[in-house]
């Protein structure tokens, strides 16, 4: 009876200490910090988190709610990701970040049947950019194959408009992720007129001597990679090792951070990958991450990744979650928002220069809206290339523009195919 | 000569190469299975503890700093100096030798007489700890790695083969220079327990548990001995496998290459070891050669597995195995 009393109270005192969960804005996220990608998913979650914890600090919250922010562990494990997605589900979740695409294929269908908008930035499934089939998931600013697109307009800039006759090689992770790439270069490489030759490379891919024998015999003039965790050190390596040019050389934003180039060292002078956001610590907004975050030690992990590419990543998929959050309450007229109102303002997300500016990160990403119909954003991206001696990323061009035709039609035929095998009737939710 | 043989030959070139990679993680499994008939299951995890205590050292980390700094609200990271690899190592190789120590103090010594299958199990709880404690002690970070191997296409072999067939073949120096380490150390080894009184003991160790104790060997001093050694080869598979793509955790995954190697060698033989590393690298590559244009490439991490399930039909106990006959 004591015990029964005992637990009561306990509860009772939970219950009645700080903000109730109603009153908050919770933002889960699957994290990876364990595992053997680990160092990536540290550097991403330091980022979203640190975000969070600004908006906390220095703002009150969101529209005066407070956020609250949670991490569960995937170890960039498909199922570990789905149990997470369970545990978080009942616990109001405004915008899920499954943070691979593997998890993000299995939650596409229980977010659909849940009401539970996901953000799947930079990665995920491509078709997810129609909106009128894939109502919760969202993948602004950009995609693979907006990503895939950006590099061969990029190679088509260097070679005076004209790929015809030219060989380029995808060194890509045997994966859904790796494999995603693989139809739009095969389309473009149609209209373009260059050879596609296609290498795959098993996870976690720490071996890659057949792949790159395989590259110096074929002699592609470019090689383009969709690579993740040990995979990319050790084909950049690899790379240095055969002597293939540098420049000619270019990974997708997963195969473009610190990590990536700097065991290799000098060897990586030179390589290229995409950058779907700026990178570094001179934009405005780190003055405020200093004096609200950093200064006082309220900073995530270890508080070693502020600045780094990943980091800047889940920095900037926290700003655009905090900015639909804001949508939403506009939109509703409600600051305490469920995740269905979030959806509505991810849905009606409008990222101008203006906003970039007044948030403290100009020309950081793109100028984008969403709608309906493009889920997407911009699709823009641009090149950035390593210094070695400098250890650091240097943008090397301005904001590239995908064929966003083609990628749409694509995204088309695919999410219909997805919508007819699901019994999914194609309309938009707003 | 025709192009498909010379790609051919250089594919096997480099396939006996990376053998010799994935024999080096085997070696550490081999020795503590013949010594102990435990299949060490962490024997990856060491590898990767060993890789990052070494890059630890070098850089001047201050270890359990993040530990440190959570519970003292401190700051610290490094200690402001930077340690030579030839300290660093050696400071390393103690760092294993205790690492031994406390794993026959508070493992082993428990389960003496245990069946095989529990002492595996015990090493699959000893992977997950060291792997956390790894995180703990040096973060989770990707490391550069040098101690000084060469690395990049070796320009001699290129030169060579190229005045003999015209066209010159690529070998990676940092996987030639493997070879010669591994060849050090299995000679090493050959000699220890060969000409060396402990080494003696571990043979007898190894063949009769029983036997070795009724004559007055200390099998509680051969287990740290065993896996001393296991954790000084676990060093040297990290600083090569570390030297190639960087110190991080997926650096444990190594373990998963050395598994093929160990079917087709045999559990019990060091010669087995390096024969299996060498017949899987040559194997998949020339595999990868040859299919590659038929079923797309990847097929590395399965073939060697089938490769070895292959051996298992015929040879059970591996080409070096010793075969076990029991009365029924």
């Amino acid at each position: 009876m004591k015990m029964t009393h005992l637990a009561a109270g306990i509860a009772a005192t939970l219950i009645a200490a700080g903000p109730t969960l109603a009153d908050t804005l919770h933002f889960p996220n699957l994290s990876y910090r364990t595992g053997p990608f680990a160092a990536g998913g540290i550097a991403f979650a330091d980022g979203y988190a640190d975000y969070f914890t600004l908006i906390n600090e220095r703002d009150g919250g969101i529209g005066g709610v407070p956020i609250r922010y949670s991490e569960c562990e995937t170890a960039y494990n498909t199922e570990r990701g789905v149990e997470c997605y369970q545990s978080v589900r009942n616990d109001n979740p405004l915008v899920l970040q499954p943070l691979s695409t593997g998890i993000t294929y299995q939650l596409i269908p229980r977010t659909m049947e849940d009401g539970i908008p996901m953000h799947t930035m930079g990665y995920g499934r491509t078709s997810a950019v129609n909106g009128e089939v894939f109502n919760w998931t969202f993948n602004y600013p950009a995609n693979y194959w907006d990503g895939a697109s950006v590099i061969i307009n990029y190679l088509l800039d260097e070679n005076d408009g004209s790929l015809d006759g030219k060989k380029i090689a995808l060194v890509y992770h045997n994966s859904a992720y790796g494999r995603e790439p693989i139809p739009t270069l095969t389309r473009l490489s149609e209209r373009y007129g260059y050879e596609l030759l296609t290498i795959g490379v098993d996870s976690p891919g720490q071996e890659q001597g057949s792949q790159w024998l395989q590259i110096r015999r074929e002699r592609p003039d470019y090689v383009v990679m969709w690579g993740w965790g040990v995979m990319n050190p050790t084909a950049i390596q690899e790379a240095a090792n055969i002597r293939f040019p540098m420049e000619n050389f270019i990974g997708v934003w997963w195969s473009g951070s610190q990590q990536d180039v700097l065991p290799v060292g000098a060897g990586a002078h030179g390589y290229k990958a995409l950058a779907m956001h700026g990178t570094g610590t001179d934009y405005p907004i780190y003055e405020d991450l200093q004096r609200y975050v950093i200064e006082p030690g309220k900073y995530a992990g270890t508080g070693d990744e502020v600045g780094t590419v990943l980091y800047s990543r889940g920095m900037y998929a926290a700003m655009l979650a905090v900015e639909a959050a804001k949508k939403a309450q506009e939109i509703h007229g409600v600051a305490a928002i469920t995740p269905a109102m979030m959806r509505d303002g991810m849905a009606n997300l409008e990222i101008t220069e203006e906003l970039m500016v007044e948030l403290g990160l100009p020309n950081f990403g793109p100028a984008f809206s969403v709608a309906c119909e493009n889920h997407g954003g911009s699709g823009a991206a641009m090149i950035q290339q390593w210094d070695a001696n400098a250890r650091e990323w240097n943008l090397i061009t301005d904001w590239i523009e995908p064929d966003r035709e083609l990628i749409m039609e694509m995204a088309m035929e695919d999410s219909l195919a997805f919508a007819a095998e699901n019994a999914i009737t194609p309309a938009c939710l707003n | 000569m025709p192009d498909t043989l010379l790609f051919a030959m250089e594919a096997t070139l480099n396939g006996l190469t990376a053998g010799v990679m994935y024999a080096l993680v085997a070696l550490g499994f081999v020795l503590i299975f013949k010594a102990s008939g435990i299949f060490n299951f962490a024997q990856g995890v060491m590898a990767l503890f060993a890789a990052l205590t070494l890059v630890g050292f070098q850089s001047g980390q201050i270890p359990f700093a993040h530990l440190i700094n959570a519970v003292f609200g401190t700051r610290l990271h490094q200690f402001g100096w930077n340690m030579p690899t030839f300290l660093a190592i050696p400071a390393t190789v103690l760092v294993m030798i205790l690492l031994a120590v406390l794993v026959e103090r508070y493992i082993l010594k428990h389960l003496v007489n245990q069946e095989p299958i529990i002492l595996f199990m015990a090493t699959i709880g000893l992977a997950y700890f060291l792997e956390g404690v790894g995180d703990i002690m040096w973060g989770a970070e990707v490391k550069a790695l040098d101690v000084g191997l060469p690395k990049g296409m070796s320009g001699a072999v290129d030169d060579i083969t190229f005045a003999w067939f015209g066209y010159g073949f690529y070998i990676d120096r940092l996987e030639l220079w493997a070879a010669g380490i591994a060849g050090i150390l299995v000679a090493s080894l050959t000699i220890f327990s060969q000409y060396t009184k402990q080494g003696r003991a571990l043979r007898a160790v190894a063949d009769d548990h029983q036997a070795a104790l009724s004559v007055g060997i200390s099998l509680r001093f051969i287990w740290v001995l065993t896996w001393s050694i296991a954790g000084i080869v676990a060093l040297v598979a990290g600083i090569m496998w570390g030297s190639k793509s960087g110190v991080q955790f997926s650096l444990s995954l190594i373990a998963l290459k050395a598994l093929p190697v160990l079917i087709l060698g045999g559990f019990t033989s060091i010669p087995g070891a390096i024969v299996g590393g060498l017949i899987i690298g040559v194997g998949e590559k020339l595999f990868d050669f040859f299919m590659q244009p038929v079923i797309g490439g990847a097929t590395e991490n399965w073939f060697a597995y089938m490769l070895a399930l292959a051996f298992l039909l015929f040879r059970p106990q591996g080409l070096f195995g010793e075969k076990i006959i029991e009365r029924v």
